[in-house]
């Protein structure tokens, strides 16, 4: 049997996922805000996605619409990081 | 070696394995987000980790025309900068709705930028099954799915999080039920049929369209019949679904990095919103299907709801009391973050410290908007997150409470969910407040949480009620103790 990169990447789909509930389930409540924010800025990774596609400034819909995606999956991650590091500087801040 | 196989090996090695190190880090940056301590050097990690990948990315598409990807990356980091430094913590429900929103946006876009490219825009005369291959070809359909609902599905969450639709009430259209079930199935259909049987470009390109438009409907179809109350679940998940758009973009792209961190926050949302459920003893299917508060806010005029024998009490008497206690709890709620009274309340905090009165704070799990939202508030007022208990820790201290005070929190203390089985939110664990000594409810006005029920403790002979604004009744109580000493 041949095992196709489709399925490697279900593999990689369900293992990761596993990863995640274990990672998460041990945070504790204080922190849900800003981990939904930082995992929030994390699914931003579609600007991986956005940047192989955006290669092409000639006026067609392809390219416009994948510039579009590059602004969207930018302010996913830029303000989700930021946004996250303000909130988890005020929890740090206790002496 | 020539330029080309040069090229190879950095698309074949070098790239896969930036890849996987980007992913190693974004896990280690989740788990160092679990603890205090080290959760802002996590969410720094995982900064990195996308700065790698984002180096990856471009090292693998070599040498193109840069002008629209520096264009989107500095309009996006703009908006994005100025939006996270200039947001109020009491907003970040908002905040959180519409980022995830915008990464929906970008798996959408993504999917339909490729279909385009590759389809459309080549006037293709096969199948995108052959074009694309197969399996690519069937995830751009659930890319553009689950992008659409992500990005509509957020702002509506949004608008009802700013209380913009139906005043955050839901919105309960005949025979939703069947739409949404319409809606879901039809755009599953089309993007199969999409995938093995669009003749030619511009009948693909057409049913794309559908898709994403039906998929856009969905996505308001799903979110509006959901209560402002219920937007932490609401918020949660679509988190998830913002992970699981990034999923199925990186499977459309055959891109393991997108999966992998996709899979990530697709579990994160899951396991914050099932602790969300479990809080308000509720299944995420009772809670997606909406209308809930909807009836008991309509039948809500009959004689049994209405408060006959109400106490109330103005901030001289709560500072006099307060003034001879030993004990004080904080429940903080919704109420707080409108008014914006994290900051009076630490000073509150602090002067009943100084007198030596023990003060906690006693959050329920789903208080605020969002999960973590007064814990997130607090810590803004540099209340010190020690003085923070979850229900289970404090619900045992209660009794032993002189003075707990309600500030714009209603239905995680209502009593019905212990003794009256009748009530909607019988079972839902709540705040024991009602067995503290004396308690005083700061609030607006009588008008029900987001259950659209009466709460028994309002009229309870320890309790007694507080009209006003928040902020400002404790800024009053403020004052009144330091007269008194």
């Amino acid at each position: 049997m041949i095992v196709g990169p489709f399925i490697i990447s279900i593999y990689v789909f369900v293992l990761a996922t596993f990863v995640g509930f274990e990672l998460i389930q041990k945070v504790p409540s204080t922190l849900h805000t800003p981990l939904m924010s930082g995992a929030n800025a994390i699914s931003g990774i579609t600007i991986v996605g956005a940047l192989s596609i955006a290669t092409n400034s000639e006026p067609h819909v392809s390219s416009i619409v994948g510039g579009l995606a590059v602004v969207f999956a930018t302010i996913n991650v830029v303000g989700g990081y930021l946004v996250t590091d303000r909130m988890l500087k005020m929890f740090g801040k206790k002496k | 070696m020539n330029v080309s196989t040069e090229f190879n090996s950095i698309n074949g090695v070098l790239v896969p394995l930036i890849y996987l190190i980007s992913a190693t880090l974004f896990i280690l940056g989740l788990k160092r987000m679990g603890r205090i301590s080290t959760a802002r050097s996590g969410n720094t990690l995982s900064a990195f980790a996308m700065f790698l990948a984002v180096i990856g990315t471009l090292l693998e598409i070599g040498f193109v025309d840069y002008r629209w990807i520096i264009g989107g990356l500095i309009i996006g980091g703009l908006i994005g900068t100025v939006a996270a430094l200039r947001v109020r913590m009491t907003e970040m429900p908002e905040m959180v709705a519409l980022f995830n929103g915008s990464g929906g946006a970008a798996s959408l876009a993504v999917a339909v930028a490729v279909v385009w490219s590759r389809i459309v825009e080549q006037q293709v005369t096969s199948l995108p099954s052959e074009v694309l291959g197969v399996s690519q070809s069937v995830t751009v359909g659930l890319s553009i799915i689950i992008g659409a609902v992500t990005l509509s599905g957020s702002y509506m969450a949004y608008l009802k999080l700013q209380g913009k639709i139906n005043k955050g009430r839901p919105i309960l259209l005949p025979l939703r039920h069947v739409w949404t079930a319409v809606f879901t199935l039809g755009a599953l259909a089309l993007s199969i049929y999409f995938a093995f049987f669009a003749a030619d470009a511009a009948q693909a390109g057409t049913i794309i369209l559908i898709v994403a438009g039906a998929s856009l409907v969905l996505g308001v179809l799903l979110v509006i019949p959901i209560g402002s109350g219920d937007m932490p679940v609401v918020v949660s998940l679509l988190n998830s679904y913002s992970g699981l758009a990034a999923c199925a973009t990186g499977f459309m792209l055959n891109n393991n990095a997108l999966i992998i961190s996709g899979a990530l926050v697709g579990s994160a949302g899951i396991i914050l919103t099932q602790i969300m459920c479990v809080a308000m003893d509720r299944s995420l299917l009772n809670v997606l299907l909406g209308g809930f508060g909807a009836q008991a806010a309509t039948s809500g005029s009959g004689a049994s709801d209405e408060y006959t024998s109400v106490t109330s009490s103005s901030a001289e008497e709560m500072a006099m009391v307060l003034f001879d206690s030993e004990s004080v709890v904080f429940v903080p709620g919704y109420g707080l973050a409108v008014a914006q009274a994290q900051h009076a309340v630490r000073e509150l905090t602090d002067l009943l410290t100084k007198k030596g009165i023990r003060v906690s704070f006693a959050i329920h799990p789903v208080a605020g908007r969002m999960p973590g939202h007064m814990n997130v508030l607090l810590a803004e007022a540099d209340v010190p997150y020690d003085y923070l208990f979850e229900m289970e820790k404090i619900n045992s201290e209660f009794k032993s409470t002189d003075v707990a005070i309600l500030l714009g929190a209603n239905d995680v203390c209502n009593p019905s969910a212990l003794d009256d089985p009748s009530s909607p939110i019988y079972g839902m664990p709540i705040l024991n407040v009602h067995q503290s000594r004396s308690v005083f409810i700061v609030k607006r006005s009588l008008s029900p949480g987001y259950a659209g029920i009466k709460n028994p403790l309002f009229e309870a002979e320890n309790a007694s009620m507080c009209y006003g604004d928040a902020k400002k009744i404790i800024n009053e109580v403020i004052e009144e103790i330091k007269t008194l000493k």
